[in-house]
């Protein structure tokens, strides 16, 4: 079960009605959900039930046709991309979005850009402000990059890494970021039993440690049932189930969907 | 804004083109000629993007090349028919041009396979960024190359066109308006070209695999075309488009280095036109070519005396300048389609 | 490797971040800059400056400022070398408008010009990238063309088309003769690669390599693309303005447009092919390949032919430089898209470990 030790408290999530289509492809259904601060939530469903689409309406990549999102108190109907990465929500990408002309440290240094201020001029001549703001965001990242024991790989260009540390690194980068809200698309996909208790392991200790809301879309149910609060299931871009994950594993639409009945 | 953007742009068009009718200097007479001509040169441009489109909507290349293949072909072509009267006594003129054709088409085939081979197949997984180096790698490795096999000076290609004006309508308007011969064919060549193009991709067996291969590569293998053969095929029809191209510029103006520079003004062409497009490289290739002629001889006067310029020259950028504005309100062309980028 | 590099281990960021880490390094890249500057002229004759160094180190800058642009922020530029005649055409104008000002003020001034008319002509990679933004920026390359040939307050009214400035002189020091040119360059290309060196490791850098490598997750994290597209077309165009200025006024003399037409385009586009996307040490190579190589050719080949019995005359030459440069383009994309830098980056990782194997 979720760690008991954390206060969850209020809503600080709201998606209302998000309706979201590709010319005709439905992808979101009238979809409604809360999220509470501190709180891990996950997102599950079978494959193509707009899991991701619905984490991309959340950051502003993708635009719903209709619904709105509130955020911290802040309704928006049209999310804003970089509205939202300063409003402190961070994600990682199922496909891994890294920047892979870059290393380890460069990747997750470039999480860290919002908050670097010197222009131009200050960079441009090594000037003190300059060094000083590099060494001080060097120190953070640092400080992720023990939290999530990549050190050995810190000058790596991350194209050569294996897939397990590329999600690190993925996980890394938004962690740079000091979110609020951590949005995770299948951080564990692709991994084995031991690289997948460790993602957890930094998840759980992310939530715990920095507080940090987490939504979280993912196919293990094990991992779900341990480390979620409440969960959300969506299934061609409807929702079917809204609770904690006990109240949710003994919904029969859940299990309909699971196991393939007709619709 | 970017719907309204075209119509923005369209009626701008518009007015530029019916503007100097209204002028007072402007016989009608002459101004027809000027429409006239460039309409002429916009058929020759559009031979020439003709090539791009074809290679573009079969492989996703943009061929930089296809000037350079433009200036080898006239080239092979021209020297050829020089010099196969001496090689096997064929006599010069009719017989000794239509076997130069023949076997221009014959290298420009040979050109295509080695290309496929050398360069597209290795780089087939890059982005497209680099396959356009790499044609521009070609396009510089193919003037040289060409130039030091057929030589480097003006050549005669002679397709048996005499080269007097033909002047037409000489009862409506005074002095009647001059007509270029070699334009006419031109014009006329062009049209049997598409024509045959539209007839092989609708109805032949391999037009439909190309135009597979167009749609969806990864699709279109997994039904058996082979993709190399595919575009061997297609770089050659390139070839021979552009020998067709070459040929007829070549008759009109020479066939000399600066034909090579003709790809960069088929690039404003397939913009307006769209990437996919052939209909749309005809009609852009018009736009361009009336555009152009219209703003050197008719808006050019007016530019010089406003600004006091040095001269005219106006048609060196307005294709491009055109082709910046279509970029930002209409970047798939009249007739191309629409890219969604999708995470 | 020449010498060892292991057991110099940083214990403070500041260590980490600097450019030359390695103490040796920090030998070898000083000890070639006393080279270039003290012994070189020596003995280097003048025909070497003109032919080969002054213009290998004005392009490097210019080259520079293309990296920036293709190899670091994944644009396309197609028309580099009529940014370098903005910023010719800049200082000219101002040196003739404003003659009391310092060469060097006038240097900025140019380039500061230049990053303005890039910026505004970078405005277009804000909706469209790949080829279609190549064809903007060869819409730019040939307005620009036609703006300095045609619009006569350019070139102050000249009657032939073309401008010849006065020699430039800093501080009393006219700087004339090759020698004097080669150093003044040679000055300028030190502290403007430490420029750019210093913006590619700051977080302006990474904004634009983040842009080249993924938009869409660099928009996620926070960086706007805007600002991180047209801040690389400002230093780029900043580099090609006091490039061009610099090959104006202390290459050539005196130029007409035809001095920056698509040719020069292409050619650095050539040089940071080949010299290697996305690196300074690139720019070096590439230039200096480009600019030597016809030189090579023009005198190597007549020999070589005239020992097979095999008559070559310049214009040969020249068609085989465009075969060799075509073919060189289409081999390194194919065996080395990053150029001869990443060749030379390998070599050095094989030789750290040679003899052994891996």
């Amino acid at each position: 079960m979720a760690n008991l030790n954390r206060k969850i408290g209020d809503v600080v999530l709201k998606v209302e009605g998000i309706s979201l289509s590709f010319g005709g492809v439905k992808a979101l259904q009238n979809i409604s959900f809360d999220v509470r601060e501190h709180e891990i939530r996950a997102i599950i469903g079978p494959n193509g039930a707009g899991k991701s689409s619905m984490l991309n309406c959340i950051n502003g990549v993708y635009h719903p046709q209709e619904g709105e999102i509130t955020y911290k108190g802040i309704k928006r109907h049209d999310v804003d991309t970089h509205e939202a990465a300063v409003n402190g929500i961070a994600r990682t990408f199922q496909n891994l979005a890294l920047f892979k002309g870059m290393s380890v440290l460069d990747n997750i240094m470039t999480g860290r850009n919002l908050k670097m201020k010197t222009g131009i001029f200050a960079q441009a001549f090594h000037l003190g402000p300059a060094r000083a703001e590099e060494m001080k965001h060097r120190e953070y990242v640092e400080k992720v990059i023990d939290f999530l024991e990549i050190q050995p790989y810190r000058k790596t260009p991350v194209g050569r890494l294996p897939y397990g540390l590329q999600k690190r690194v993925d996980l890394g980068r938004a962690l740079a970021m000091e979110p609020t809200l951590l949005l995770l698309d299948e951080p564990m996909a692709g991994m084995n039993m031991e690289e997948k208790q460790d993602m957890c392991r930094f998840v759980m200790d992310v939530n715990d440690e920095f507080g940090t809301t987490i939504v979280l879309i993912e196919h293990d149910m094990g991992v779900v049932m341990d480390i979620s609060d409440r969960v959300v299931v969506l299934d061609y871009g409807k929702k079917i189930g809204d609770g904690n994950p006990n109240e949710v594993r003994a919904n029969p639409d859940v299990i309909k969907a699971y196991l393939g009945v007709s619709h | 804004m970017k719907k309204k953007g075209i119509y923005v742009v369209g009626a701008l068009l518009l007015i530029g083109l019916f503007a100097p009718l209204f002028q007072k200097s402007t016989a009608p007479g002459f101004y027809l000629e000027v429409l006239l001509g460039g309409l002429m040169a916009g058929v020759l441009y559009s031979l020439v993007a003709l090539g791009f489109v074809l290679i573009f909507k079969a492989s996703g290349v943009f061929n930089f090349a296809q000037g350079a293949m433009v200036l080898f072909a006239a080239l092979a072509m021209a020297r050829l028919a020089e010099w196969l009267p001496k090689w096997i006594g064929i006599p010069a003129g009719w017989p000794a041009t239509t076997l130069a054709f023949i076997l221009a088409t014959g290298i420009m085939i040979l050109l295509a396979m080695v290309i496929e081979r050398i360069v597209l197949r290795p780089l087939v997984n890059q982005e497209g960024v680099a396959l356009l180096m790499a044609t521009l790698g070609v396009t510089y490795f193919l003037d040289g190359f060409g130039q030091t096999i057929w030589g480097s000076d003006i050549y005669k290609i002679d397709l048996g066109i005499s080269k007097d004006p033909l002047m037409a309508f000489e009862g409506v308007f005074q002095g009647g308006i001059l007509l270029n011969r070699e334009d006419i064919l031109a014009a006329v060549i062009a049209t049997a070209l598409v024509a045959g193009l539209a007839v092989f991709f609708q109805k032949t067996a391999t037009g439909r695999a190309l135009r597979a291969v167009a749609d969806d590569h990864q699709a279109a293998q997994s039904i058996g075309i082979p993709l190399n053969k595919i575009w061997v095929i297609v770089w050659a029809v390139a070839g021979f488009v552009a020998l067709v191209a070459g040929m007829v510029w070549g008759a009109k103006l020479g066939v000399q280095f600066s034909l090579s520079q003709l790809a960069l003004k088929a690039l404003p062409v397939v913009i307006l036109g769209g990437f996919t497009s052939i209909p749309g490289a005809i009609i852009g290739g018009l736009i361009i070519g009336v555009g152009e002629k219209m703003a050197e001889v008719f808006l050019g006067p007016v530019l010089i005396k406003a600004f006091d310029l040095a001269g005219g020259g106006i048609e060196n950028w307005f294709a491009y300048m055109l082709a910046l504005l279509f970029l930002m309100v209409r970047p798939e062309g009249l007739f191309g389609e629409k890219h969604i980028d999708r995470v | 490797m020449f010498y060892r590099e292991n057991g110099q281990f940083k214990s403070s960021y500041k260590d980490d971040q600097q450019i030359l880490g390695i103490f040796q390094d920090k030998i070898f890249i000083f000890g070639l800059i006393a080279f270039a500057l003290f012994v070189v002229p020596l003995f280097a004759t003048d025909y070497a400056y003109r032919a080969v160094l002054i213009p290998v180190l004005i392009l490097v800058i210019a080259t520079i400022g293309l990296n920036i642009l293709v190899g670091y922020c994944g644009q396309i530029s197609l028309g580099h070398a009529a940014f370098m005649a903005v910023g010719a055409y800049a200082a000219y104008n101002i040196v003739v408008r404003l003659p009391m000002l310092n060469f060097l003020l006038v240097l900025v001034l140019a380039g500061l010009v230049t990053a303005v008319v890039g910026m505004i002509f970078g405005l277009p990679s804000l909706q469209i990238k790949g080829l279609y933004l190549g064809v903007a920026t060869l819409a730019a390359q040939f307005f620009v063309d036609w703006v300095f040939a045609r619009v006569k307050w350019f070139t102050n009214y000249s009657p032939s088309g073309s401008v010849s400035p006065a020699v430039v002189e800093i501080f009393g020091w006219k700087v004339a003769s090759p020698v004097d040119k080669y150093i003044f360059v040679l000055l300028i290309v030190i502290v403007f690669t430490l420029i750019a060196k210093n913006l590619v490791r700051g977080h302006i850098g990474r904004s634009w390599m983040a842009m080249r490598d993924m938009d869409v997750a660099a928009e996620v994290i926070g960086i706007r693309p805007v600002y991180a597209k047209l801040s690389a077309f400002a230093v780029s165009s900043f580099y090609a303005g006091v490039a061009g200025a610099l090959w104006g006024f202390v290459h050539l003399g005196s130029w007409e447009p035809a001095a920056f037409s698509i040719n020069q385009s292409l050619n650095m586009l050539f040089m940071i092919i080949i010299g290697g996307l996305g690196s300074i040490l690139g720019c070096y190579i590439g230039a200096a390949f480009i600019v030597i190589l016809p030189i090579f050719l023009n005198q190597v080949l007549p020999v070589v032919g005239g020992a097979v019995g095999l008559k070559i005359d310049t214009a040969f030459v020249s068609h085989l430089e465009f075969m060799i440069f075509g073919a060189l383009i289409v081999f390194f994309l194919i065996k080395e898209p990053h150029g001869i830098a990443r060749m030379w980056a390998i070599g050095k990782e094989k030789l750290r470990l040679w003899p052994f194997p891996h």
